[in-house]
């Protein structure tokens, strides 16, 4: 289990791809990257010092609550689902259980550059982004158990949370079905004249879907303040993009359709908040649509069921080296923002946000019979 | 009361319910500029306009996922697809998102939206553009199943679909468009969903028809009148989900047999089900089995003689309600 610790190394032969988005992206922009499967030593320790500088940069310009926040969201998501998996072996939860780890900074990134009052859909790996969205891990954690505490009393489970009260649409079992779901939302945001952004998640296989093709074209042909951000994680599933895509940028796909695009280094939280809030920039002032392509890794299974032998430990584990936690608290140290202390206290108080998740979930009855029959029907 | 045309009567609805809600707009391929592939929408966006009548590209799975989206987001979308034959580009979005959207999210998010448009066979269009999807639609729960078959029904359920807090499927009739009846003035007539309207009281025989078999079911039941002196019942569920089974299962009661005459093809069909709903609860009333005409289990042929001998008509139903009274 990866565990951000507070210093990192970057002297292996690291780094699958070079994630040359930080700091570099600006308007519409795609930037692409090679399919090489390594990089120099070298490379990668220039590439971990330009990601810390350009990190440091961003960092200087945020308010030290809201980084505080960030780092907190980003441990919280780390340890929840670091728990998720091992309530799951113990037969806690059921069904599938798709875990977000590695993926933090993306969710992250994005959702806190956001006003409360804008929208958010996702797909099946949604607990995270969940509580990034304001649910608390209690009704998130309660939801996975099956119970009548979970933010949908139990009838969701891992893949359905949602929240009308935190305008979080839901996350959703089809592959890319909310692309063309959220696109939706923004039109109603632009039809009732609302300056709501919408923040659609979907992963890269989402985009081989037909959904994803119908919904930007008619996002950008009607101009609906939609932000489409592809969450890269590598795999669907067992597959890999290379073996799945017949062309390598995603970001790219968006000049398709005149859309603007980014291509955005989905390890570093600040690129990824960076990129958001000029995609909420265009979204508000005339309604026009964003894609981002924000590539990152996925350290776990797709889902607990999966044991990953289509990967080696190799390739996790240089990912691991440049994990997006790990990243966000060596800048913030060299930024002198926080230090060793405050890292601490984020990890004590994400952890007992953890433990009163699970006794909550443990204590929460099962959801009453008469709830089979419920909300099939609207009155 | 005016005599309308089922097309104009829709065409009312529609009216009505944009001037009276302003979060009712109207979706779809052709809908607007072209005044709708079969001018069920004619005159709606000279009066309402780009904002409330919109035309899309084709893209069905698309604008049905928008329709979605805005529906839970607090719209109310009436959404056409040019025949249901193209829905099934969609029904990811009716049936894994629509209809399960308020059941997931634990009763916060509804969608209250009305996927519309002709259903079943027109002329002579063929294998993928005849097909009647009713029985399909209604195995999912969460989505209402609605089949008008006069002017008068079309506008009053079309109107409560649009009020409907939920999904609803609704299912026209190319064939009918053109059909003529009286419809009321009053701006605020509707017809609530799941209540049968009994179309010929009877008491020899009963009929359940829906949509294009109605009238259908009405003409056979006169030439049986005159010809054995047979009274014949004609109902029409006209909401397939929720089904009225209790104005059937009495009707039956009072007749003891029953013909279902249905545009889809045999298997598996609404007719089946309601068959089944009969033996459960009128089984001992029952005076012979009951017998359905439904579209011949093949994809709907071209050439007019084999399209005729596909498709339900009168004389099968005569023949069916003959069988069922032993005459």
């Amino acid at each position: 289990m990866p565990k951000a610790a507070t210093s990192s190394k970057t002297n292996t032969k690291t780094a699958k791809v070079s994630a040359n988005g930080a700091g570099k992206t600006n308007g519409k922009v795609s930037e692409e990257s090679e399919f090489t499967d390594f990089v120099e030593v070298e490379q990668a320790k220039v590439e971990y010092n330009e990601r810390l500088i350009s990190q440091i940069a961003s960092i200087k310009k945020t308010d030290n609550q809201l980084l505080r926040d960030m780092l907190y969201q980003m441990v919280l998501g780390r340890r929840f689902e670091e728990k998720c998996a091992e309530v799951y072996r113990m037969g806690k939860i059921g069904g599938f259980c798709h875990l977000y780890i590695g993926q933090e900074a993306i969710g992250v990134g994005s959702m806190m550059a956001l006003k409360p009052t804008d929208m958010v859909i996702t797909s099946y790996r949604d607990h995270v982004q969940a509580m990034i969205k304001g649910l608390t891990p209690e009704s998130v954690m309660a939801e996975l158990y099956g119970k009548e505490g979970g933010c949908v009393g139990g009838k969701g489970g891992s893949m359905h949370m949602f929240s009308k009260e935190h305008e979080f649409y839901g996350g959703h079992g089809i592959v890319g079905g909310q692309i063309g779901i959220g696109t939706g939302m923004a039109y109603a945001a632009k039809y009732k004249g609302t300056d709501q952004v919408t923040l659609c998640f979907f992963g890269e296989a989402a985009v081989n879907q037909g959904i994803f093709h119908e919904s930007l074209n008619m996002a950008q042909l009607w101009k609906l303040p939609c932000i489409f951000i592809c969450e890269n994680n590598q795999y669907g599933m067992g597959t890999s993009q290379a073996r799945a895509m017949s062309s390598r940028s995603i970001a790219k796909k968006g000049d398709a359709y005149e859309m603007a695009n980014e291509f955005v280094d989905g390890m570093d939280v600040m690129a990824v908040r960076d990129a958001t809030l000029r995609a909420i920039a265009r979204a508000r002032k005339d309604g026009s649509p964003t894609l981002l392509e924000v590539r990152a890794y996925r350290y776990m299974g797709h889902s607990m069921s999966d044991p990953g032998n289509y990967r080696t430990r190799d390739e996790i584990k240089k990912y691991q080296e440049r994990d997006p936690i790990v990243l966000f608290m060596d800048s913030l140290k060299e930024a002198k923002v926080f230090g060793d202390k405050d890292f601490e206290k984020i990890e004590s108080q994400a952890a007992e946000a953890v433990a009163a998740a699970v006794k909550f979930a443990d204590e929460s009855p099962l959801p009453n019979e008469s709830e089979l029959f419920t909300h099939v029907y609207a009155d | 009361m005016a005599v309308l045309t089922i097309r104009d009567a829709l065409n009312q609805a529609l009216r009505e319910e944009l001037l009276r809600d302003e979060n009712v707009f109207v979706m779809g391929e052709e809908v607007a500029e072209y005044d709708g592939a079969y001018k069920v929408t004619r005159g709606l966006w000279k009066e309402f306009g780009d904002r409330r009548v919109v035309d899309t590209p084709i893209t069905e799975l698309g604008f049905a996922a928008v329709g979605v989206g805005a529906a839970m987001a607090g719209l109310r979308p009436v959404i056409e697809f040019m025949t249901w034959n193209f829905s099934i580009l969609a029904a990811d979005q009716i049936i894994n998102h629509a209809a399960k959207m308020l059941y997931m999210s634990g009763g916060q998010f509804k969608v209250p939206i009305v996927f519309r448009g002709p259903n079943g066979s027109a002329y002579q269009v063929s294998s993928q553009h005849s097909q009647a999807l009713e029985a399909f639609y209604a195995n999912f729960p969460g989505l209402k199943v609605v089949m008008p078959s006069t002017a008068a029904d079309a506008k009053g359920l079309l109107k409560s679909a649009i009020r409907d807090d939920n999904p609803i499927v609704f299912l026209e009739q190319e064939r009918m468009y053109g059909n003529k009846g009286e419809v009321p003035d009053d701006d605020d007539f509707t017809i609530p969903l799941g209540v049968a309207d009994v179309k010929r009281e009877g008491t020899d025989c009963t009929i359940v028809a829906r949509s294009m078999t109605v009238p259908l079911a009405l003409q056979a039941a006169e030439l049986i009148q005159k010809e054995f002196d047979v009274s014949v019942e004609v109902i029409d569920p006209r909401t397939i989900k929720p089904l009225d089974t209790e104005t059937i299962i009495n009707s039956v009661k009072k007749t003891n047999r029953l013909v279902i005459a249905e545009e889809s093809h045999y298997f598996a069909s609404v007719g089946a089900e309601i068959s089944h709903t009969v033996m459960e609860h009128a089984f001992d009333y029952l005076d012979a089995p009951v017998k359905r005409i439904s579209t011949a289990e093949a994809p709907n042929p071209y050439a007019k003689n084999l399209e005729a001998l596909a498709l339900p008509d009168v004389a099968k139903i005569v023949a069916a309600v003959k069988e069922v009274c032993y005459l």
